[in-house]
């Protein structure tokens, strides 16, 4: 078991080493040069050579390269040029809120994943089913910046029941503690006994995550639905059955956790794309998050922000695919026994 | 086991409903003093943060919004217009031969952290950006002090006394005292710089009409009134800029109250909002010109005629209906309408095929001819859509018999070539810094403008011209500087290196009870003077 996740970690270098390599040559082959783009209309030809050096553009790219390479193994990703800031503390500041979001929004979409798929499972090619699995093929369809809009439309501004985006109601001004929100709030209600902030950050939070989780959802409840029906299929479940097992433990006890293998490398795989999808959610529900903060990067050519964004996103997916990696051997027996 | 289930599901829905019931919004604060004007919070949604909040530092019109707050500058714009009026500075003495700038300073002002503001203040706010051997000279770049080519402007800064500061110039340049209204020009406490270091940006500490009390980086940055404002009472409690990146999430958090007024709306929400009871839309041309610049050293349009040809055959009124919607205006000068100087008198050109197909002829171009038009691959303040333009340009010449292909580059690869005059017409703009004329006119116009890498990329290199705005540039008379420009104008008219195409309109959507938002003309967003109607 501890060979296998070692022989797993050991796996994750060479891999970030082709992000970080693929990255870097993507950006500096990318058409036009960022020093003329940053400085736009109003520069001159001495401010653009300046910048140039600056950003060590004037050197040859394998140089480039191999300096920006030995600064990420010492794990420096170098300065934002917009904000002239730590481009590691840049991300530190915003990946919290993304983490967050993306953390309830799988919540959400396992959940009800899980739930719809056995659902439509058990009850296959009955109204039931159809509409399930109608709603899925809808809901894996539904652009996430539209389906946003329609939110804050109907529970914002029609309903008026929940805010139209945000984190936290931003007349408490309220300083962040953990920038987890939520669990920001849980300390204050703890230190200073009002919920408030904790109603607020969860109101906030119910929109997003309805719009970020609906696809994964989808997803998931597909997975769920298929994986059941072919191990109702297998022989131990009717050898279950034929000895007299209620027909709810059988599902529960003896389909579902069978069903759940390939549902959790679903998972994983959409918790990690959920980092992309964040980008949309996160610009409708003005959402302060990674996402956002690398589309912005990207259009001002903010090189040192793109390619630290990007190593860190590609890093975090990577382990999230481990850690899903390990959960499933913990699962299932016949890997772990390997 | 079923039972947990329904438990379950119930528990998921009830949780979001006691969210609903406890939702009801935070009604705005009471007003706080006898004065019916005094008290609120604003909250202001716009589509960006900021960079930083040092504007020495910034380009970016977001990071000067939160600046302008905290921060004054010597002197300062008059409202909606591009004329500047005291501020920190009462008054001000230019010697004869115009190198020699005196301010007198405004006393018993200090900054949020009790600092008093002085000369000292003043030169230690300007030398940071320009003297090398400075303490805090790296906390730059100082990008705007390069943009405005200060450092062939400015000699020197010196405390005379202390309330009186004086700036010797490298040479005659009129326009100077228009820089100094910019948001760069900021003075900043140099107790503060030197407490907080490379801080200082992230806490800014100014004399302006707001205290700086928080910032959350990509959501929120939250004022609070300076109660001992020099300039007349500060209304507002509170002041927040919301960052909203979305239009439409703006549009929708204004319609449901939770912000009081937005930047940026989408050009199709307009009429929407206009017909929403309780909106009112505040408007102001920008100071921003879109052009089509003809290539004055590149056949055929080395020849007068056929750039006056053009001009006849290309119909503005089209393109600004077509792509600019309510966020335009035709343009028939090279500066923009709000600008002083700007030559009301000149006639537009019109939209006349006939008249454009005669001087072809004249020019001898009766069968017509085949050009490239450019068009820039990106929306800018100026003009939302240039390949859209271009194609309603495409059409509109081919009816006068010139057959144009549409070209686009790379953004960075299109400024260079235009720099470098390899177009034979190509399309861009400009957004105006300083309110003053020669940031237009000598910048994108003048026969030295015109020398590669070239910001004059119509390559046109007219004498008389370049002469009156030479001459404008170091002269100090107010109103003799504004003859020469108008006549500038006239030249520029009638030898037509470019067909002007629109200045932006800058809309904001407000509630009703937000009073006395002016928005200003170089695009700055200012609270001091705003207050709420209860």
């Amino acid at each position: 078991m501890i060979k296998h996740i070692l022989k797993r970690l050991a796996l994750l270098i060479p891999t970030l080493f082709g992000v970080i390599t693929l990255v870097f040559f993507m950006i500096a082959l990318a058409p036009g040069d960022p020093a003329r783009i940053m400085l736009g209309e109003r520069a001159n030809a001495e401010q653009v050579a300046q910048l140039r050096v600056e950003l060590g553009l004037d050197k040859p790219l394998i140089q480039q390269y191999g300096l920006y390479l030995s600064r990420v193994v010492r794990f420096d990703l170098g300065k934002s040029i917009a904000s002239g800031q730590q481009v590691a503390s840049e991300i530190a500041e915003r990946f919290p809120a993304t983490i967050e979001l993306a953390w309830y929004a799988m919540i959400f979409a396992t959940v009800f994943g899980i739930l719809l798929g056995v659902t439509s499972a058990i009850r296959r090619n009955t109204w039931v089913d159809y509409t399930t699995m109608g709603g899925a093929l809808v809901g894996v369809s539904m652009p996430v910046f539209w389906l946003g809009l329609v939110l804050i439309m109907i529970f914002s501004v029609w309903l008026n029941l929940l805010p139209t985006g945000g984190r936290m109601n931003i007349r408490f001004y309220f300083t962040p503690i953990t920038n987890f929100y939520v669990i920001d709030g849980i300390i204050l209600w703890i230190k200073e006994g009002t919920a408030k902030y904790l109603v607020s950050a969860i109101q906030h939070l119910i929109l997003p995550t309805i719009a970020l989780g609906t696809i994964p959802l989808a997803i998931i409840a597909r997975t769920t639905r298929s994986s059941m029906l072919e191990v109702m299929q297998q022989d131990y479940i009717k050898t279950a059955r034929s000895a007299g097992i209620k027909e709810r433990r059988v599902i529960y006890r003896y389909a579902l956790r069978n069903a759940l293998l390939p549902v959790i490398t679903v998972i994983g795989l959409q918790f990690g794309l959920l980092l992309s999808g964040a980008i949309l959610t996160e610009t409708v529900f003005s959402w302060p998050g990674i996402g956002r903060w690398l589309y912005i990067a990207i259009g001002a050519r903010d090189y040192p922000a793109v390619q630290g964004g990007i190593i860190f996103v590609s890093a975090f997916f990577v382990l999230i695919n481990l850690a899903v990696d390990i959960l499933y051997s913990v699962v299932n027996p016949k890997i772990r026994l390997q | 086991m079923k039972k947990t289930i329904v438990m379950l599901c119930a528990l998921m829905l009830l949780v979001p409903a006691a969210m609903f019931a406890g939702g009801a919004q935070e009604a705005a604060a009471p007003a706080s003093a006898e004065d019916s004007k005094m008290g609120g919070v604003l909250v202001f949604g716009r589509s960006g943060d900021s960079v930083s909040l040092d504007p020495g530092r910034e380009t970016d019109g977001e990071s000067f919004y939160a600046s302008t707050a905290v921060f004054d500058t010597l002197v300062e714009f008059v409202p909606g217009e591009t004329a500047v009026q005291p501020a920190l500075a009462t008054s001000w003495d230019i010697s004869d031969d115009g190198l020699e700038y005196t301010f007198h300073l405004r006393e018993g002002v200090k900054f949020h952290d009790g600092t008093p503001f002085n000369a000292e203040a003043v030169v230690f706010s300007f030398e940071r950006q320009f003297q090398e051997d400075h303490p805090y000279y790296d906390l730059g770049p100082w990008k705007y002090w390069g943009y405005m080519d200060m450092d062939n402007i400015v000699k020197d800064v010196v405390a005379v006394d202390e309330y009186t500061v004086k700036f010797h110039l490298k040479k005659v340049e009129a326009p100077f005292i228009a820089n100094l209204a910019m948001d760069f020009a900021s003075i900043v406490s140099p107790t503060a710089v030197e407490k907080l270091g490379e801080e200082f940006k992230n806490n800014p500490v100014g004399t302006g009409a707001f205290k700086f009390i928080s910032w959350t980086k990509d959501s929120d940055i939250v004022f609070e009134r300076n109660a001992d404002y020099w300039g007349g009472p500060v209304y507002l409690d509170r002041l927040i800029l919301k960052v909203i990146p979305d239009a439409t999430s703006r549009w929708l958090a204004l319609q449901k109250g939770e912000v009081d007024l937005i930047d940026f709306p989408s050009n199709d929400d307009i009429p929407a909002m206009r017909a929403t009871d309780g909106i009112q839309l505040i408007q102001q041309a920008g100071l921003n010109v879109g052009y089509l610049a003809l290539n004055t050293e590149k056949k055929p349009f080395d020849n007068k005629l056929v750039r006056q040809a053009m001009n006849y055959a290309i119909d503005q009124e089209e393109i600004v209906a077509g792509v600019y919607g309510e966020a335009g205006q035709v343009a028939k000068n090279p500066l923009p309408p709000d600008m002083w100087s700007y030559n009301d008198d000149i006639e537009d050109y019109g939209h006349d095929p006939a008249k454009a197909k005669a001087l072809l002829a004249e020019a001898g171009y009766a069968n017509g001819f085949s050009m490239e038009l450019w068009a820039m691959p990106v929306a800018r303040p100026y003009n939302p859509d240039a390949r859209k333009v271009a194609e309603i340009m495409q059409a509109q010449l081919a009816e006068v018999g010139i057959d144009a292909e549409i070209i686009s580059y790379e953004w960075g690869t299109y400024l260079d070539k235009t720099d470098m005059g390899e177009h034979q017409a190509a399309m861009l703009g400009w957004t105006g810094d300083n309110g003053d004329p020669d940031n237009f006119l000598w910048v994108l116009l003048s026969a030295p403008a015109a020398e590669l890498p070239a910001g004059n990329i119509a390559l046109w290199k007219n004498a008389e011209f370049t002469e009156l705005c030479a001459q404008a540039k170091v002269t100090v008379d107010q109103a003799e500087r504004d003859r020469l420009y108008r006549e500038a104008q006239v030249v520029f008219h009638e030898e037509a290196p470019w067909v002007p195409i629109a200045h932006s309109v800058v809309t904001v959507p407000a509630q009703d009870y937000v009073q006395d938002f002016v928005l200003y003309p170089t695009g700055k967003r200012v609270f001091k003077h705003v207050w709420i109607e209860k």
